[in-house]
């Protein structure tokens, strides 16, 4: 990681900079999370009371589990999935925003503000909208003949939780894109149109090679997103289910873990989810320094 | 920053001086949501003015998961609240942690505070108490699935609205001629494997596990997948095909298609009456849980659900009189038959059921008294004097994950069922080990 | 011509599809606060209807009550305290570790930066509970501080502050050097004044970010006089046992989102600047 060529000398300072981030650090995060790393090498009852060193027996135990592995797959489709529906849509309507005159500010804002919404109350709001019995969607769907249940049916629940899930993360991308987008230099894209390339040959060639490291940002994060943020939105619609259709990995070390309190079993399953998480952002932040050029 | 810092600090110094007089504070950490919270609230200040050496203060701290985890957490960072309400399928969890709980048969005799055990209904007190019956924790809000129907609906079918279908052979054929009016769907369930499941195999006098359902022992072993089951599963997929039975999902999400009279009955909690009495239009009636007629020894009894509420250690000694006294009040007819009367929990003693009946309750709302009727039906079997398996939150996510392969085909009745058992066999043997 | 009038008519055509899809879940959230309870226990229609001045009136006054929630107001005012503090701490400690790690060099600087990296990549639901028992340890339950401390270390925005610091001029280092400013006078003077759009970017999130707490205020918090708006939401909804009064739900839910929406449309040009004003 690279500084600055030009710094100030000295030490104390940037000790007194750095203690006040480094102490919430340690204190609220690196001792809570050896803590429950730690756990992943014990069999421990919930309160705590004793607890016998089993090795790397809770690993073990979790690839023996035929689902388990059906959930890795589950979980890379869902966050695949959820990032391309996500950022797929935010990109069309910040490159069509960004074209029109008339209205743009109303949508963009429109667009933006569902960015506020809790991801515990969204989760509330899709059970709601997708109720088989009394959810707009499903009676629409009804109208076209699609009997919607999915309590039922593992294509549609499945279908409700990307939905649900790229919903809560699309503003994040509009703004992104859009912010990208007003990056770009409106004099190159009127030289190209004065040269004859059309709209879409203009937006291949030119804004998408410009957006690329505002993209390859969005995709890791969106990523992460899907692996670790949306257990509340798959809490609130299917549960899970039907079957294990939706049970991801991070619903599955929530409900393992704080609502079934198998401490270990779930530090084990997240030590591997902090493995691929942290995988990702160390690509994420190897791409960034390598494309920022100063 | 700073200044936040030190303001907070000082905000947070004169918000605990200002209770400084000489009352306990006795923690009770709850999972009443809604109106129901305002109830148990109520429990508490009726019990504060009773009384003035002490003052339970009663906090509401999420879902259940929610608040056995906080407890928890509580507990291992030596700052438990006195008393914690734990729902059913955590009760064999808490059981096992001898040494942090503080058993209620030992608070009532350690305090000195009147308490007569065998005033609870069997089917209640058999289920919080440890083999030799002695009882381990304070049995709170207790429920039972019943039958509800939608009595409009049965008239428009030509039904006998005051006559409820009694077997499973009454149910679907009350269900095909429901169709045949223009109802979508016969009926629908909540909570699949308590209600389904659980609860089926007690009130059919099958088990659950062996041990006596887990009361008798941590070694206990699924028995989920025997014929009579695995029977109940296959009409449940073949009804499911024409709507006589319609899935609506996992806890209480199914409650819309009754409400909406999408179906025309539901199997739905003793306790959701209140809600579904002030909230439907139609009149909706209440009965017995339907059974198999050629099963013996059904209908037997069904089993309780809803939570209890347990003493946690690790306090000041003197606060436990205080638990103690509280329990004593909860204890009293008056106030149970008013908690059962007002939030649609069972009666929990015999003395306030009698008084709700000298008060007139049942007569002058019909159906309440089903669930009492229900699990008093018989004396309890082994297989329905109740439920306590290790592990049993991620137990019935694995049961309920089997049953809706088996809706979807993707398996038969028996091969769901018989995974279910394994699956969960594994789980229980894990807490075993965790826990002995 | 008409070829570039389609393509607007198509634009403004999806735009308006998408927004209004966009908006769908809130919007019906609205409607569902219109109408009365058994409304939305058997189907909502698409528009809004008579019972709004009745159930915002339930909610702003005695309705909270009947759940043993204090009043609207209070709630609100911790979730402001709480999203404020966390909001602000964030900034702060970021600015100052973004400024150490950028423009120093000392030993254990990759160290330090790989410490705070760490936090990035463990979700808070897993270490939720050891966390708690600091913060008891501390003394810290039931207090703004316990509330707001824990959140406000932040890998991201440190990150961010190094990305901006990065691209200021060396010239600029240089000059302020040769004027005899130390560190903390560069700091003051030029680095924050500099970076000001991307604080208010890094504002919206974090406000966000803290106004949506869940779990954790839950976990901490016994005295309701501490209790957010979030969390009085969700002890409306999850009753075991009875019926949510949904109407009622969705009227607070649509009172909470306010303050929030209106951080995100005040400060939605800053916002995007924000992020991506690294050319100065």
């Amino acid at each position: 990681m690279r500084g600055k060529r030009v710094t100030f000398p000295g030490m104390a300072v940037p000790a007194i900079l750095l203690a006040p981030q480094l102490a919430v650090t340690f204190v609220f995060f690196v001792w809570p999370a050896i803590q429950s790393l730690r756990s992943a090498l014990f069999r421990q009852d919930a309160f705590g009371m004793s607890e016998e060193f089993v090795f790397l027996d809770n690993f073990i135990k979790l690839f023996a589990e035929p689902d388990y592995g059906q959930a890795f797959g589950l979980t890379l489709f869902f966050a695949l999935a959820t990032t391309v529906l996500s950022m797929g849509l935010a990109l069309l309507f910040a490159v069509l925003a960004d074209g029109v005159v008339k209205g743009a500010a109303i949508y963009k804002s429109l667009l933006t503000w569902p960015y506020a919404v809790a991801p515990a109350i969204a989760g509330v709001l899709w059970w709601f909208l997708f109720n088989p019995t009394i959810g707009i969607f499903s009676r629409a769907l009804a109208a076209i003949g699609i009997d919607w249940n999915h309590h039922l049916n593992s294509g549609q629940a499945l279908a409700l939780v990307i939905i649900a899930s790229a919903w809560k993360q699309l503003s994040y991308n509009f703004l992104f894109f859009l912010a990208g987008l007003q990056t770009i230099p409106k004099s190159l894209l009127e030289a190209a149109a004065l040269d004859g390339a059309d709209g879409f040959v203009r937006f291949r060639k030119i804004v998408l090679p410009l957006l690329m490291p505002t993209t390859f940002f969005l995709i890791v994060t969106n990523l992460v997103y899907a692996f670790c943020d949306t257990f509340a939105v798959i809490h609130a619609t299917t549960g899970g289910g039907p079957g294990t259709a939706t049970t991801t990995l991070i619903f599955k070390i929530y409900r393992d873990g704080f609502e079934s309190l198998d401490l270990g079993g779930s530090a084990a399953q997240s030590v591997i989810l902090m493995l691929l998480v942290g995988t990702l952002t160390i690509i994420q932040f190897r791409y960034i320094e390598r494309n920022i050029h100063y | 920053m700073k200044s936040l810092l030190s303001y907070t600090a000082l905000v947070a110094g004169l918000s605990t001086l200002s209770p400084a007089f000489a009352q306990t504070e006795v923690q009770f950490w709850h999972a009443m949501a809604g109106e129901m919270g305002q109830r148990v609230e109520k429990l508490a200040s009726d019990f504060n003015a009773s009384q003035k050496d002490f003052k339970v203060v009663a906090v509401y701290k999420g879902t259940y998961p929610e608040v056995m985890t906080g407890a928890i957490a509580a507990f291992r960072a030596k700052q438990p609240p006195h008393i914690v309400q734990v729902f059913e399928v955590g009760t064999a969890t808490m059981m096992s942690a001898k040494g942090a709980i503080y058993p209620v048969h030992e608070l009532m005799k350690e305090q000195s505070a009147p308490f007569d055990a065998t005033a609870y209904l069997p089917a209640v007190s058999g289920y919080y108490s440890d083999v030799k019956g002695n009882m381990l924790s304070f049995p709170f809000n207790s429920s039972t699935p019943i039958l509800y129907y939608n009595k409009d609906l049965f008239k428009k079918a030509g039904l006998d609205p005051e006559a409820a279908p009694k077997t499973f052979a009454d149910l679907e054929a009350y269900a095909k001629k429901l169709q045949a009016a223009g109802v979508p769907c016969g009926f629908t369930t909540e909570w699949p494997s308590y209600m389904q499941f659980e609860n089926f195999s007690a009130y059919h006098n099958q088990p659950i596990s062996t041990k006596e359902n887990g009361l008798a022992g941590l070694d206990a072993e699924l028995k989920l997948n025997g014929p009579v089951q695995v029977k109940h599963l296959q009409n449940l997929v073949d009804w499911q095909k024409t709507k006589v039975f319609d899935y609506g999902g996992r806890g209480d999400s199914s409650k819309p298609k009754f409400f909406s009279g999408e179906c025309a009955m539901t199997v739905s909690s003793a306790a959701a009456r209140l809600g579904i009495v002030t909230n439907m239009k139609a009149e909706v009636g209440m009965a017995l849980l339907p059974y198999y007629a050629d099963v013996q020894g059904a209908p037997q009894n069904s089993i309780i659900g809803g939570a209890s509420l347990w003493v946690l250690r690790g306090q000041k000694p003197a606060d436990y009189k205080g638990v103690a006294q509280f329990f004593a009040y909860l204890s009293k007819p008056e106030v149970q038959a008013w908690w059962h009367q007002e939030t649609g929990y069972l009666p929990i003693t015999t003395a306030s059921y009698e008084l709700s009946r000298s008060q007139g309750f049942y007569d002058r709302n019909p159906g309440t008294d089903v669930a009492v009727k229900e699990i008093n039906l018989n004396p309890p079997t082994e297989n329905s004097k109740g439920l306590r398996l290790g592990n049993f939150v991620q137990i019935r996510a694995v049961i309920e994950e089997e049953i809706e392969n088996a809706l979807q085909g993707k398996k038969t009745p028996q091969q769901a069922l018989d995974a279910a058992v394994t699956r969960g066999n594994e789980l229980l043997r894990q807490f075993q080990k965790s826990n002995s | 011509m008409s070829s570039t009038r389609f393509r607007i008519v198509a634009s403004h055509a999806a735009l308006i599809i998408g927004t209004a899809l966009m908006i769908l879940p809130v919007y019906m959230a609205f409607v569902a606060s219109t109408h009365d309870l058994s409304r939305s226990l058997t189907g909502l229609p698409l528009w809004p209807g008579a019972h709004l001045i009745d159930n915002y009136g339930q909610v702003l006054g005695e309705g909270m009550r009947s759940y043993g929630l204090p009043p609207i107001g209070p709630m609100l005012f911790n979730s402001f305290v709480v999203a404020l503090a966390i909001t602000f701490g964030k900034i702060a400690v970021s600015i100052l570790s973004g400024f150490a790690i950028t423009y120093f060099q000392f030993p254990f600087r990759i160290l330090a930066f790989w410490i705070i990296f760490a936090t990035m990549m463990l979700p808070v639901e897993v270490r939720i509970l050891p966390t708690y028992e600091v913060v008891a340890g501390f003394g810290m339950l039931d207090s703004y501080t316990g509330l707001s401390l824990p959140l406000i270390a932040s890998a991201t925005a440190t990150f961010l502050f190094r990305q901006v610091f990065m691209t200021v001029p060396d010239e600029l280092t240089e000059a302020a050097r040769i004027d005899g400013a130390g560190p903390w006078r560069f700091l003051w003077w030029i680095l924050i004044p500099m970076s000001r759009t991307n604080i208010a970017a890094l504002f919206v999130i974090t406000f966000i970010y803290g106004w949506n707490q869940y779990l954790w205020p839950l976990l901490m918090t016994k005295d309701v006089s501490y209790y957010t708006v979030i969390m009085g939401i969700q002890r409306m909804a999850r009753a075991s046992d009875f019926q949510p009064q949904w109407h009622l739900v969705m009227a607070t839910v649509i009172l909470a989102l306010l303050p929030p929406v209106i951080v995100v449309a005040a400060m939605q040009k800053q916002f995007v600047k924000g992020l991506f004003e690294t050319e100065k």
